[in-house]
């Protein structure tokens, strides 16, 4: 999914950078304002984790080789903007020092990746999870779900991204400057094997992670009150 | 919560061993595809395609050094070493900011 340089023409990655901007600066502020020290080890994580997984490449029938993301687990459990900051990150590295993803479209991806996923899993994951209990096995189902959809989702993202070019970008003759193929070739191509491979992977490395959490210690959860907030907020309720 | 970031530090130098797993994948990626290509695919390389792709050259282009040979061992060192700096990069960069704006 991390689009090249000279796939997308200027007006889509000079757009995709206008909208970047304000978020990066946004979710670089609200990190600052909201994070805790206890947070700052699996923020770093959460980077170097995104950066790995996305190097295992896998193939899926019909030739074709992609990877998860990630980006689902850490919009659930950091959060969607601290998710921003640190996938972002990672995929800035992958585009300058290994050449994956192009410079030029280092907005488009950060878009894809870093932002349309980490919100839709983590409001995917709000809203499936419902109010059942932190430690709900309903919990892990919507984690996987909300792995699943979050790239799938991206995927589309993606694929309308590359379709449009063609109607952006060609010579007076009809040639296309950019990517060639046209929203009908390049949504179901991204769609499909999303939905078919990469998709499952995601689902399944969200709910794993997210099971081990919800078995070892909850309040890392986002939105989950610390052990002593809660003791804080029990005593003043006692008081 | 030490005992878990431990445990996920332990996993993520798992999976920087397994890395090379990800070289066996063999296929083209939609929408990844280098010039020569596309060139294959079209007969052509749209022009703006063209100009674009040549615009940065990253250091280790695809998780390997420039010009290493087919070997497959040399390849799986340096997609070791990638992954490697890929985690130190990206971790140590976030803790670093991380431990500077975090309260308390």
């Amino acid at each position: 999914m991390h689009i090249p340089d000279g796939y997308l023409g200027p007006y889509t990655y000079i757009a995709l950078w206008i909208i970047m901007i304000p978020i990066w600066y946004y979710a670089g502020r609200k990190l600052s304002s909201e994070l805790k020290s206890r947070q700052v080890p699996l923020l770093a994580l959460a980077a170097a984790f995104s950066f790995v997984i996305m190097m295992f490449n896998v193939p899926i029938p019909g030739g074709s080789t992609g990877h998860a993301v990630g980006a689902a687990i850490i919009g659930i459990v950091l959060g969607p903007w601290a998710a921003v900051i640190a996938i972002s990150v990672a995929l800035v590295l992958q585009a300058l020092m290994f050449g994956d993803g192009g410079i030029t479209a280092i907005a488009a991806n950060c878009f894809n990746m870093a932002v349309v996923m980490p919100f839709v899993a983590y409001y995917a994951y709000k809203f499936i999870s419902g109010g059942t209990e932190i430690t709900s096995s309903r919990r892990v189902i919507a984690a996987a779900i909300a792995g699943y959809i979050s790239l799938v989702i991206a995927s589309a993202f993606t694929g309308f991204e590359f379709g449009i070019q063609p109607i952006l970008h060609h010579t007076a003759e009809g040639v296309p400057l950019y990517m060639p193929y046209p929203l009908s070739v390049t949504v179901p191509a991204m769609v499909l094997e999303h939905v078919f491979g990469f998709g499952i992977l995601e689902a399944l490395i969200t709910a794993l992670i997210f099971a081990y959490i919800q078995r070892t210690d909850t309040t890392l959860l986002y939105g989950e009150k610390s052990a002593a907030q809660k003791k804080k907020k029990k005593n003043a309720s006692t008081a | 919560m030490d005992k878990i970031i431990k445990n996920f530090a332990i996993g993520l130098a798992l999976l920087i061993i397994l890395a090379p797993l990800g070289l066996l994948a063999v296929g083209e990626t939609f929408g990844e595809w280098g010039p020569e290509e596309v060139k294959e695919k079209l007969g052509f390389v749209p022009p703006g395609l063209e100009q674009l792709s040549s615009l940065w050259s990253a250091p280790m282009p695809d998780y390997a050094l420039p010009e290493q040979g087919d070997s497959m061992s040399t390849a799986a060192m340096t997609y070791i070493l990638s992954a490697v700096l890929g985690v130190v990069i990206c971790g140590g960069l976030l803790y670093f900011v991380g431990k500077k704006v975090a309260k308390d």
